[in-house]
């Protein structure tokens, strides 16, 4: 009975943690339906935005470690402090800046080559931005706080400990961030259903020359999507920078939405979703039953090895379409 | 004598098959040789082993191992970094467990070990392909990794977690452990990287190179007109991972001294190697050499600058290498995804008309 | 060499049947793609299968090249009944092909696109090919020489260097032939050889295929749309409609065939 009590706990740990996966996942989705373009970079994205939204709002000034080199000055701050929404609003404008940057820069000038290879510039893409959040805003682990509730939970622990005599632990932050992301996934999805710009941007996603011929701006398209991803980069950069600080490693932690990814397909919103919360639990639960059998820490290559095995039984991805080989 | 292919008739297919069929070429390729194995070894100091030769020597070992499976066998894998740490594990549980044996045999089963494990690593390509399979190979580095991590019996159980070469001699010379020269150290990583930039030249220029080839291009049609795709595959996993294997094996034996797996071999590592074949040119065994004498000396050069002539801190030398680096990637698969190698060869396409281009 | 036992050069004769297509049937979910379709094809034959567009012919040449895999009915090579094979294996066979959309080693030469053909035929282990020592060595000059009789056989000496993904459609398409030829195939499956192509290189073209079935006797199949072209060449025709067979036999006779006339001009249904 007690296992019992605490796989649940785990379980529900997982699906909190599978919310976040499922969150930058569909970054990737939009993109890779949108653009056919598989963007590696889509983690240190959310590193570069949580790193930006840290310093706008403790008002450090960009580039300063490189100026101070360069020039022999010694600044750093422009000594005041943003307001969190200000600093989200102006760090979600940077990251549309980015999209554009992105768009004119590389993608355009990679219009028509192989996924592959798209695939490989998207790698370079994050080791620029990587080194880009570094020289602006200084590689130093950082603090972020947004006003989101963190710590454990009194009330659940309170409740569930009167219904099964154990006191769930599950923290504030889990829960906000689980419920944003369940917002925000709704939200994509309605846009992408339902808008204007939704429908041309899955018109592109099925054909790029018919989109062309029926008037749908690629650019703009792509422009667009980038920057959803940039924006849906920074949500997930909120909730992980909060919970573990802002440093490398959380780009890590975003990889791990290509195994989810390779789990649900890589064209399938739906899949993203139901991926997300399957590595998330089973993550959670492989550590809390096989776990201490090993020595622990299989969270580093849990969800790598699992879809791997999947995809050799199904390659196409839980949702994914059956790929019709021609010849 | 110029650069000329004029008058330069080949009488037999043997001799039009030659690897370098403008004498001019192969003048250079001489003289290359002679000053790799008759002047460097006596002029080379410490300095310029450990940070030039030596990582340039190894790299360019791991850059043809995975130009054989990505440039020629059209697989990309970013499990580099862990399979050159089954290289470097193997190499140190045989020296340790057969201290009689010579290191050489030991370095080359560490890379037959590693060839095992590619193969097995490799077994999903069949079933999977393009960036499906990279992102497969993730599981392939993060599992190896946390394998070498969490495994006390790969590192003989030692309190630091580290692996420490102990020292080795070949005829007589040490050539692992702290006791090490410069023209050790180079020679040995100088023999096995001629060898085995050879053996992958004679591979690719044969039926199994065709063979790769034809997967590459186009997968279905390599199968109707009769390549085996498991088996080309396969082979193209074995035979990277063997390389990369020695390379493993020689960054840590020989190079490192001690190596501790995730900061030695983590994923990084995977990058670093698939950035040399991108820069050098995939699909070229020259280009493998290229791209790895550029990615060594790019961060020598940077630090030699930024650090030493304007006194820049060292992480902001790093940070920005890390941008040089990302955005030179994407520059060359925008501008020249063959990479330096077709670079040097369009100079040479023009060279060889030179005066009269048309 | 290697060629002169198929160098029975002068009279052409058909002989007996190489490949017999008995009862195929393949669908795909739930389309019927080819329905009962039976036909056979004789040794040194040209044997054409025509039809309208989606009529099920491509379908067909892949039946017999083993890429897809008919969900009924037999295909008998050489009088064997062929169990379930992989492409490969059909290759190893004797039977090769050519492509509707060209499919060719886009990153390799002409020259090696061509040897890639006699990759079967070349069987030097591993270690010889990496030390390039002994058998490895001389397949290579062997298959080599052989290759460039096919390379002077559809005259394309002058391209022999050149990587594949530079060259002009109707070239690409020859250096394709060129690949098929190179297996020495006892069956060749040629699908659409000629389309998109002017009356210039159709000419070229046929008369290779009459070359390669005259000089060297192989047993040829293919798919064609241009009917004066399909019967000039061919001995015997298939026709197709809806992934069923409409008429089988001479080219004179298929013309006069009612139900060939209607599939083509298309007829008032009631």
């Amino acid at each position: 009975m007690d296992q019992f009590v605490f796989a649940a706990e785990v379980v529900l740990n997982g699906l909190m943690t599978g919310v976040m996966y499922a969150l930058v996942a569909l970054g990737f989705v939009l993109i890779f339906k949108a653009s056919g373009v598989f963007n590696y970079a889509q983690g240190v994205l959310a590193l570069f935005a949580a790193m930006t939204l840290v310093s706008i709002q403790n008002g450090q000034v960009p580039f300063a470690h490189l100026i101070n080199a360069a020039l022999g000055t010694q600044i750093h701050h422009f000594g005041w402090t943003v307001p969190a929404a200000l600093a989200i609003a102006l760090t979600a404008l940077v990251m549309v800046g980015l999209a554009f940057l992105i768009e004119k820069l590389v993608l355009q000038h990679l219009v028509g080559q192989e996924p592959i290879i798209l695939f490989m510039a998207t790698i370079g893409l994050a080791y620029f931005l990587e080194g880009l959040g570094d020289v602006m805003w200084g590689a130093d682990i950082k603090t972020l706080d947004v006003g989101l509730p963190q710590g454990i939970s009194d009330g659940i622990e309170a409740a569930t400990a009167q219904w099964f005599g154990y006191g769930f632990f599950i923290d504030r932050l889990d829960l906000w961030a689980t419920l944003i992301a369940v917002l925000l996934v709704a939200a994509l999805v309605a846009f992408a259903q339902y808008t204007k710009q939704g429908r041309a941007m899955r018109a592109v996603a099925d054909d790029h020359q018919a989109a062309l011929s029926v008037g749908i701006s690629l650019r703009f398209i792509w422009v667009m999507v980038w920057s959803i991803a940039g924006f849906v980069a920074l949500v997930a950069g909120i909730m992980w920078g909060t919970k573990s600080g802002v440093q490398f490693s959380l780009s890590l932690i975003a990889l791990k939405a290509l195994p989810v990814l390779m789990l649900g397909g890589f064209t399938s919103i739906p899949g993203a979703i139901v991926g997300g919360l399957i590595i998330g639990v089973g993550e959670k639960l492989f550590e809390f039953t096989i776990g201490p059998m090993v020595g622990g820490a299989t969270e580093t290559w849990f969800a790598y090895v699992l879809a791997l095995i999947f995809l050799v039984f199904r390659p196409q991805g839980l949702f994914g379409e059956r790929i019709i080989e021609r010849v | 004598m110029i650069y000329r292919e004029a008058g330069d008739f080949k009488t037999s297919y043997r001799a039009d098959g030659q690897t370098f069929p403008i004498r001019l070429d192969r003048w250079g390729y001489y003289a290359v040789l002679a000053v790799a194995f008759g002047i460097i070894p006596f002029v080379i100091n410490d300095y310029w082993a450990n940070a030039v030769l030596v990582p340039f020597l190894i790299y360019a070992i791991a850059a043809l191992g995975l130009n054989i499976l990505t440039g020629y066998a059209g697989q990309v894998s970013l499990g580099t970094g862990g399979f050159m740490a089954v290289g470097a594990y193997a190499v140190y549980k045989l020296m340790t467990s057969f201290p009689d044996v010579s290191i050489l045999i030991h370095i080359l089963l560490a890379g037959g070990i590693t060839a095992g494990v590619g193969v097995l690593f490799g077994l999903p390509s069949l079933r999977i392909k393009g960036f499906y399979l990279a992102v497969a190979t993730l599981a392939a580095q993060f599992f190896l990794v946390w394998l070498f991590n969490k495994v006390p019996w790969f590192y003989n159980y030692s309190a630091s977690g580290q692996i420490t070469a102990p020292t080795r001699e070949v005829l007589g010379f040490a050539v692992t452990g702290p006791a090490t020269s410069a023209p050790a150290k180079y020679l040995v990583c100088l023999v096995l990287a001629f060898l085995l930039a050879w053996v992958a030249r004679n591979l690719t220029r044969g039926s199994i190179g065709r063979k790769w080839m034809a997967i590459r291009d186009m997968d279905i049609a390599a199968e109707i007109i009769g390549v085996d795709p498991l088996r080309a595959k396969l082979s193209a996993f074995a035979v990277s991972s063997f390389f990369i294997g020695i390379a493993g094996a020689l960054l840590f034996a020989v190079y490192l001294g001690a190596a501790e797996v995730g900061e030695a071999f983590g994923i990084n590592k995977s990058f670093l190697v698939l950035f040399m074949i991108i820069i050098g040119g995939l699909g070229s065994i020259f280009g493998s050499f290229a791209g790895a004498a550029f990615m060594v000396l790019l961060p020598v050069l940077l630090k030699n600058v930024l650090v030493g002539n304007l006194g820049w801190p060292t992480d902001l030398a790093a940070h920005i290498e890390l941008m040089i680096v990302g955005a030179l990637i994407v520059t060359f698969l925008i501008v020249e995804p063959h990479g330096l190698a077709r670079l040097w060869r369009l100079t040479k396409e023009k060279l060889r008309l030179w005066p009269f281009p048309h | 060499m290697m060629m002169q036992d198929n160098l029975t050069a002068g009279t052409r004769q058909i002989g007996p049947v190489v490949m017999e297509l008995r009862n195929i049937t393949l669908r795909f979910g739930g389309v019927v793609a080819i329905k009962d379709i039976s036909f056979d094809i004789r040794q040194g034959e040209i044997r054409a299968i025509i039809g309208p567009n989606g009529a099920g012919k491509s379908s067909m040449l892949n039946v017999i090249s083993g890429f897809y895999r008919p969900q009924e009915g037999e295909v008998i090579f050489r009088g064997v009944p062929r169990g379930p094979m992989k492409p490969f294996q059909v290759a190893r066979l004797g039977i090769a092909r050519t492509f509707q959309n060209i499919a060719l080693f886009e990153g390799m030469t002409v020259l090696d696109n061509i040897m890639t053909g006699r990759l079967n035929r070349m069987k030097a282990g591993f270690l010889s090919q990496a030390l390039w020592w002994g058998r490895a060595e001389r397949e290579e000059t062997e298959n080599r020489a052989a290759v460039e009789r096919i390379i002077d056989f559809l005259e394309i000496q002058n391209i022999r260097k050149t990587p594949v993904g530079r060259l002009p459609y109707g070239l690409k398409k020859r250096v394709e032939l060129a690949r098929a030829l190179a297996a020495e195939p006892q069956l060749l499956l040629l699908d659409e050889p000629m389309a998109g192509m002017n009356v210039e290189e159709k000419e070229d073209m046929s008369r290779f295929i009459l070359d390669v079935n005259d000089e060297f006797g192989t047993t040829i199949c293919l798919i064609e749309h241009d009917m004066g072209v399909v019967m000039d060449l061919s001995d015997r025709v298939v026709v197709m409609d809806y992934g069923r067979k409409i008429g089988d036999g001479t080219p004179a006779e298929v013309r006069g065939n009612q139900a060939v006339i209607d599939a083509y001009l298309g007829v008032a249904h009631d």
